[in-house]
Formats: C-alpha cells, sequence, structure tokens
C-alpha cells in the first residue's frame, strides 16, 4: 500500500472499496453460473427485494452509531403493517400519502417508548428491544384476534403501487418503492455527512463519556435515533403492507436479524462510532444478492442459504477488524511522518530567516 | 461500592423471593397439589432445556460477553444426532457426534471472541444464523424420528423415582455452576474479566484462555441441551429450539446479573429460573397462550432493570436534598454532575 494513497484517503473508505469489489465479484460470479442472471425481470425483482431491508437498515444505522442496537424493528413492521391495513380495509377513500404518514407516526410512537427506555431509563438497548420485540408483536397478536388482513379487502390503489415505476430504460425499471427506499438512504447519509445531528451520533458512538463530558446532548440524541428507526420502520411497515397485501400477525419476523446482518456485514461497527449509509446499502445488496441467487442457482441446495449467510457474517467482521485495524495503524504512521516532516520543515524555515 | 452492589444484590434476590412466592401462591389455589413431586416434575420437564443453557449463560454475561447462538447449537445438535442416527450409527455416537460438534463450534466462538477480539454479538449472531443454517442443511424439511426407545425414553420417563435424565442433569449442573462460580479460581476470573478485562489482563490473568473455555462450555451444554430435548420430544425438526435464546437470556438477567458483566449470583439465577417456569405456568392456567406469554416475559426483562434505575434515581435525589438543602433544582440528567453545565465550549 502506499504512502500516497493513504495521504487521500481514510481507512473507513477502502471499507466501502473493498465491499463494492466483493459485491460486484458476488454479481459477476452468479452471472456465471445462472444463466439470464442480468434479465430485466430478475434484476427488477432484486432491487425490489431489497427496498424494505433497506429502510430499515437506514434506521439501524444511525441506532448502531451510537453504540446500541433495536432489535424491535421487525415487530415494528409487521405491527405498523398489521394496523395500517386494518384501517385501510375499514375506512374507505383514505389517501395513500395519509396511510403512508399513519404508518410512520405509529412507527415513531413505537421508537419513541424504545428510545424513552433507553435513553431516559437508562436500560441497555439490547435488553430493552429484545424486551420490546416479544411486547409489539404480542400486541399485534392481541389487536388481531389471530385474524389476517388479506388483499381482496384492501383498496385498488394499494394493488398498484407496488408495480409502479419511476423510470424505466430497456425493460429495467426504477420502481416507486426502490426510489423511496434509495431517497431514505441518501437523506439519511447527507444527514450523517453534514448534520450537526449525524456528526454528534458518530462522537456518541465513539466515546459516549467523553461526549457527556463535552457537552453533547447524548440522552435525547440517543432518543432521536431511536425514534427515526421506529419511523423508517413504520415506513417500511407501510411498504410491507403494499408490497404483500396479505399480512399475518408473523409478518415481517425474523427481518431484525436480516437488517442487522446487512449493518454488519456493511462494515458498521457494532461497538458504534463508525460506519455509514453507503456501507448499509451495500450490506443490504450483498445479503439481498446472496439470498435470490442461492435460490436460483441450480446447483445447490436453497438450505444451504442461512449456514452461508452465518459465515459471510463472520468473515465480514473478521476482515473488517483485522484489515481496517492494519490500516488504521499504516494511516496513522503515514499522517505522523508527514506531520514531523512539516515540523522539521517549519523549523528549517524559521533558522533561515533567523540566519538572514 | 462493594458494600453497595452487595446491598443491592441482596434486595434484588429478596424481591424475586416475593414475587416468586406471590406467583406460587397462585398457582397453589388454582391448581389442586400443585406442590405434589408429579406436577412439580411436568412444570421442570416443560422447560428444562431452557434451564440448563440458563446455567451456562451465566457465566458468559457474568464474563461481560452475550452468546446469541444457544438456541441454534441446540437446533443443530439435536440436527446431527438426528442425521448421524439416520446414516445408520449407533445412537450413543450419534450422542457423542452432536456433544463435539457443540464443543468444537463453542470453541470456535471463543476463538474469534477472545482471540481475534471481535463483539461476542456479531460472532454469536453468525453462528445463531449459521447453525440454523446447518440444521436444515442436515433435516431440511423434514422431521426425523424413530429413535430407538431406550432413548425416548429417557428424555420421557424417571429414572430415578419420578425425576427425568434431564431434570437430574440440570440439578447436578446447577450444583457445579454454583461451586465453580462462587468457589473456585474460574468463577473469581469470571467475574474479575467481566469488572474490567483490561485491569484483569494488566493483572496477569489469561482473558483469553477464560473466555475460551466459558464458549466452550457455551457451545458443549447448548448441545448437550438438545440432545435432551430431542429424546422428550421423539423427534427433531430444524426449527428444533427456535427463539429460545430470548427467554434464555431474559432468566439471566431477571436473576440480578448485569449485562455488562461482572454482577449476580447463581442463586439469583435459580430464583428467577423457578420464578419463570412458575409464571409461564401460573399464565397457562390463566388462559394466556404462548405469543403473550413471551411477551410479558419480555416486560418483565425491561422492568427488571428499569424499576431498580428509577428506584436509584429517586434514592438519590432524596439523598441529595438531604445533604444539601439549598440545591433546589436538580439537574436535568438526574445522575449527571452539574460541572458539565458549568464548563464553557
Amino acid at each position: 500500500m502506499s504512502d500516497a494513497i493513504l495521504r487521500r484517503v481514510r481507512p473507513e473508505q477502502f471499507r466501502e472499496f473493498i465491499l463494492l469489489f466483493v459485491t460486484v465479484g458476488l454479481l459477476l460470479f452468479f452471472a456465471s453460473q445462472i444463466p439470464n442472471y442480468f434479465d430485466p425481470r430478475s434484476v427488477n425483482r432484486l432491487t425490489t427485494g431489497l427496498a424494505i431491508t433497506l429502510v430499515v437498515a437506514v434506521g439501524q444505522v444511525l441506532v448502531v452509531l451510537t453504540r446500541n442496537i433495536d432489535l424491535s424493528v421487525s415487530s415494528m413492521v409487521g405491527l405498523t403493517a398489521y394496523v395500517v391495513g386494518t384501517i385501510l380495509t375499514r375506512v374507505e377513500g383514505m389517501h395513500p400519502l395519509v396511510a403512508a404518514a399513519l404508518a410512520m407516526a405509529i412507527g415513531l410512537a413505537l421508537g419513541a417508548i424504545n428510545g424513552l427506555i433507553v435513553a431516559y431509563g437508562k436500560v441497555p438497548a439490547i435488553i430493552a428491544t429484545l424486551g420490546t420485540l416479544a411486547l409489539y408483536r404480542v400486541v399485534l397478536v392481541e389487536f388481531s384476534g389471530a385474524k389476517t388482513v388479506t388483499t381482496a379487502d384492501l383498496p385498488d390503489w394499494l394493488n398498484d403501487v407496488p408495480s409502479a415505476t419511476l423510470a424505466s430504460a430497456g425493460g429495467y425499471d426504477l420502481r416507486l418503492m426502490v426510489g423511496i427506499a434509495l431517497l431514505v438512504a441518501i437523506l439519511g447519509q447527507l444527514t450523517l455527512r453534514y448534520l450537526p445531528f449525524g456528526r454528534r451520533l458518530y462522537a456518541i458512538g465513539s466515546n459516549p463519556e467523553a461526549a457527556r463530558t463535552a457537552g453533547l446532548p447524548v440522552q435525547r440524541d440517543v432518543f432521536t435515533a431511536f425514534a427515526l428507526s421506529g419511523t423508517l420502520s413504520g415506513l417500511a411497515g407501510f411498504m410491507f403492507l403494499v408490497r404483500f397485501g396479505n399480512i399475518t400477525v408473523t409478518a415481517a419476523q425474523g427481518l431484525e436479524l436480516q437488517v442487522v446482518a446487512a449493518v454488519v456485514v456493511g462494515g458498521v461497527n457494532i461497538f458504534g462510532g463508525s460506519g455509514s449509509m453507503v456501507g448499509a446499502l451495500l450490506g443490504v445488496l450483498m445479503i439481498e444478492t446472496l439470498q435470490q441467487s442461492l435460490l436460483r442457482w441450480a446447483g445447490i441446495s436453497e438450505f444451504v442459504k442461512d449456514a452461508i449467510l452465518g459465515l459471510l457474517i463472520l468473515v465480514a467482521v473478521t476482515a473488517d477488524t483485522i484489515i481496517l485495524g492494519r490500516l488504521r495503524e499504516m494511516w496513522v504512521r503515514v499522517r505522523r511522518r508527514d506531520h514531523a516532516r512539516a515540523q522539521v520543515a517549519i523549523a528549517d524555515e524559521g533558522g533561515v530567516a533567523h540566519g538572514a | 461500592m462493594a458494600r453497595e452492589i452487595l446491598r443491592r444484590l441482596r434486595s434484588w434476590e429478596g424481591l424475586l423471593l416475593v414475587v416468586l412466592l406471590v406467583i406460587l401462591a397462585y398457582n397453589i389455589t388454582r391448581v389442586p397439589n400443585f406442590l405434589t413431586i408429579g406436577n412439580q416434575v411436568n412444570l421442570f420437564q416443560l422447560g428444562i432445556e431452557k434451564a440448563i443453557v440458563v446455567l451456562i449463560m451465566t457465566f458468559v454475561i457474568i464474563s461481560g460477553e452475550i452468546d446469541l447462538s444457544v438456541a441454534s447449537m441446540m437446533g443443530l445438535s439435536a440436527a446431527v444426532a438426528a442425521a448421524v442416527f439416520e446414516a445408520g450409527a449407533p445412537m450413543p455416537v450419534a450422542i457423542l457426534v452432536a456433544l463435539g460438534v457443540g464443543a468444537g463450534f463453542g470453541l470456535l466462538n471463543g476463538y474469534f471472541v477472545a482471540v481475534v477480539g471481535l463483539s461476542s454479538l456479531a460472532v454469536t449472531l453468525a453462528g445463531y444464523v449459521g447453525f440454523r443454517g446447518l440444521a436444515r442443511l442436515l433435516v431440511q424439511d423434514r422431521s426425523v424420528g424413530g429413535f430407538p426407545e431406550w432413548f425416548t425414553n429417557l428424555g420421557q420417563r424417571g429414572l430415578v423415582g419420578p425425576l427425568t435424565l434431564s431434570i437430574l442433569i440440570f440439578a447436578v449442573l446447577a450444583v457445579i455452576a454454583s461451586v465453580v462460580l462462587h468457589r473456585s479460581g474460574l468463577g473469581r476470573l469470571t467475574y474479575v474479566i467481566g469488572n474490567s478485562a483490561q485491569v484483569a489482563r494488566y493483572s496477569g490473568v489469561s482473558v483469553a484462555r477464560t473466555k475460551m473455555i466459558i464458549f466452550t462450555m457455551s457451545g458443549l451444554i447448548s448441545a448437550l441441551a438438545g440432545v435432551l430435548m430431542a429424546a422428550r420430544l421423539g423427534a427433531v425438526r430444524a426449527s428444533t429450539a427456535e427463539g429460545f435464546e430470548l427467554d434464555i437470556i431474559t432468566v439471566v438477567l431477571l436473576g440480578g446479573v448485569s449485562i455488562f458483566g461482572g454482577v449476580g449470583s447463581m442463586i439469583g439465577v435459580l430464583l428467577s429460573t423457578y420464578l419463570v417456569l412458575n409464571l409461564r405456568n401460573g399464565l397457562i392456567i390463566a388462559g394466556i397462550t404462548g405469543n403473550t406469554q413471551t411477551g410479558i416475559i419480555g416486560l418483565l426483562l425491561i422492568l427488571s432493570v428499569l424499576v431498580p434505575n428509577l428506584a436509584g434515581r429517586v434514592q438519590d435525589r432524596l439523598r441529595r436534598r438531604q445533604v444539601d438543602p439549598s440545591m433546589r433544582a436538580p439537574p436535568s440528567g438526574a445522575a449527571e454532575p452539574t460541572r458539565s453545565q458549568a464548563a464553557p465550549g
């Protein structure tokens, strides 16, 4: 690794390069194994499949950056999808945007409960959200009375939304849902990059104690991160309802681990303080690619999917820790050397000036 | 500090005992002959595999780590035993292979956590997904049964009087776990590491070795619990023991073990094990079903941390008022010192 590169690029940015590289490699590998891999239909299916996970993952990144975790997302997605679905079957003529806003409001309320318990009740996030993961699911079960929301009862516009397309080129569509998910990811990245709130999330996750001492509103920001994670889960719940139509009490069960896996594979540090939406996007893309491709790959049993996913998480975390640790050391060394050289140069200049 | 922790610990176990007695009283009044041995055996049999894994999870959490992969390991070991048996090997061999797989993967977990230095949350999350995946690979979507009669009898019938093998194993392991945790070097090391791995390392404690032992045992005991479950149910599916990790971790934390490590006792954990068994039984009597039960236990989990936190804060505030009556408005962050406000940017 040459010094020149290290002067320009931070170690964390390498991570995204490597991820991109691996994802592209994975796509090319499957393309060589599966016939018609890049035909419009399968590409459209892949992109539609990752929309819901991506929206939830963006919220999860906000939380994980602060050295917390939100395991309750799947129950929030399921609960919102069910409640909004039920309301839509009973109230006629509700505008789609109103329904989406309602979903996000429900998600916000659920996320705020998580935030209150974690930030102000000082309950460790893993305990609090393991608890609400079970609790929100129970609320759903009790609320539903074990009934199912069915597509037939839902208004007609719901059936049109999944195939609604923003732009199309040669059969490759940019579906509305995918557009929304990408917009959420971009907004998330901009927030992390440029807004004070986003910068504070990194500071809090890197060292909560120092952030508190420096006067950052740690409790408020952690609360907000959980509230946003809930809101985005609500939005994802709406997308879930739109995409599947039939909502049972087990809707979205197990999504939380897929999301956490995607975030971890995407290089967001589970100890907080480092990671980006770009990484999360690549993580979601990689896991979705793997899952859908393994199902279509003739040479392999569909049952191997989870075993490979587990291995992938382990490899990603290990590689991230080892490679990034190495890179960081090198980066610090180069920086130090440059700094020392600059000092010498300044001293030399000073000496010359005095001498003259 | 130490006295403070001890005081809270003692009162926590006292609280557990009171709650346990209330639930027990409910069960006794609602079920005739509730306290007979037959009924108690039935009570334990319903959750005996979880109770066994709870014992080792206590060590894992006190050492400051977490193992999310235990339930998947139970499923995997049951699947391995079933697959090896199906392939024509005698049952004892199948059991040994399953236990070996458990210890091996436990060691692997421990290696990545202790030697490579990864977060146990991430490593065992990979195990959670991966072990279940391997179980699926082995038994696919079938249900494997037809085990020898002695094997299923061991799981279902009393071995010593009405006591089943699982209950006997639990009893023996509970005694061993209590002695090891509270009376042995390994137990002391577990607490020291959980309090501060860094301090432990500087004091010359082999942190990596201790953690690897704990994770290996976690894999081995989870595998044992998986085999016992296969014997009790008489059939193995890929989804065996799915979702058990929530219950297991809840019982440990409810027992007063701190998720941050370093604090907890086996007595507390055993009390909470019995409490949760009784609670589930009571909920069944009250006509509350599986999913809702899990929700109630989830709520209990949150409250078990939230209530002491809030109580501590109220106590702090009262004490501060006594010490310094001039301080009218406590700072908004309650426990936070006021000096952070005085510090200029």
